[in-house]
């Protein structure tokens, strides 16, 4: 199924949760947030939110700043 | 005699905040930190470079120890701001937020209908928010009554170096809120971090000024010394300035003046 990932459109197998997600990608997860269709997803529910076609993901981490 | 101050629930010693930007690498960054004696670091939030599997990560060249205070910097709506501030959140299991919402992208300058609106969204949310502002005594007024933790005003414009450009406004923003008030952005040198402290700041926040000088390390350690000089003089109470002399040795008991006739 087709996502948004990082605002860019990808192609990801179906019926992925926010960590199979992760995993897939070969994200370590202490590491990042995650926000689907606008909404922080807190590490608690990674396993039982499922993304859906169409679905909007972010993947953030820190970088340096100001 | 420990001199701490503190915001929301957290309680520093240090009045140096600085950010973790524009260094030219991590552990020149490190060092700088260190040398900084800083207790708290800005961080931002970006997206993931999901093509760079294992790039170095920039918390595992931050001392041990330092509060991390993520920004919501290139945020240009109340909404974007709220957004990155959950995420950095939930990146960092803290309630601080440096919040910024910018209204123009030459000057940097805060949309301050934009910071109001997204502090108060926040601040219901449970965050400990220190807004980055303009030097208007207003708007700090009404970031205060928006449930702020502190106001930061800045100096200057981020990354200008300029100094303190309106220490006036900023002593009034101090008269006018009750909530800390650290000097955010501008500062170029340590004597403008000292002019800041000697005025009444709480803290001062900042980056490019270290991380862009020759020597980062070394202008960590000047800032340390710049804030904790502006800080034991504004403690000590300033003499007011006067037109003329005043003469600091005695003027009587010259010799050679004679007391004849």
């Amino acid at each position: 199924m087709q996502v948004r990932l990082n605002g860019e459109l990808r192609e990801i197998p179906d019926g992925l949760t926010v960590g199979g997600l992760l995993a897939h990608l070969g994200v370590k997860a202490p590491r990042v947030a995650v926000e689907v269709n606008e909404t922080v997803v807190t590490k608690d529910r990674y396993e039982a939110q499922k993304i859906g076609p169409g679905d909007s993901v972010e993947i953030v981490a820190f970088v340096g700043g100001g | 005699m420990a001199d701490g101050w503190s915001i929301g629930k957290h309680a520093f010693t240090s009045r140096l905040l600085v950010g973790t930007g524009k260094y030219p690498d991590f552990p020149t960054m490190q060092r700088a930190l260190a040398a900084s004696g800083a207790e708290v670091v800005t961080v931002a939030v970006r997206r993931l470079d999901l093509s760079k599997k294992g790039s170095e990560s920039l918390l595992a060249w931050i001392p041990a120890g330092m509060t991390l205070l993520p920004n919501t910097a290139a945020c240009f709506t109340a909404e974007e701001a709220i957004r990155t501030a959950r995420l950095g959140r939930e990146l960092e299991m803290g309630d601080l937020v440096k919040l910024e919402v910018i209204g123009d992208r030459r000057t940097l300058f805060p949309d301050v209908e934009g910071l109001v609106a997204a502090a108060r969204v926040l601040a219901k949310e449970g965050f400990t928010v220190l807004p980055y502002t303009n030097d208007d005594p207003v708007t700090a007024k009404k970031l205060e009554d928006a449930g702020c933790a502190a106001v930061m005003p800045l100096g200057a414009p981020i990354g200008s170096g300029l100094g303190i450009r309106n220490p006036y406004n900023l002593r009034i923003i101090m008269e006018t809120v009750k909530i800390p008030v650290l000097v955010d952005a501008g500062v170029g040198t340590a004597s403008d971090a000292a002019v800041a402290m000697e005025l009444g700041a709480v803290a001062v926040l900042m980056n490019t000024a270290i991380a862009e000088a020759k020597d980062p390390v070394l202008m960590a350690e000047a800032m340390r010394a710049g804030v904790e000089a502006g800080r034991k003089a504004f403690l000590a109470g300033r003499i007011p300035m006067k037109l003329h002399a005043s003469a600091s040795s005695p003027m009587t008991g010259l010799i050679g003046i004679g007391s004849s006739s």
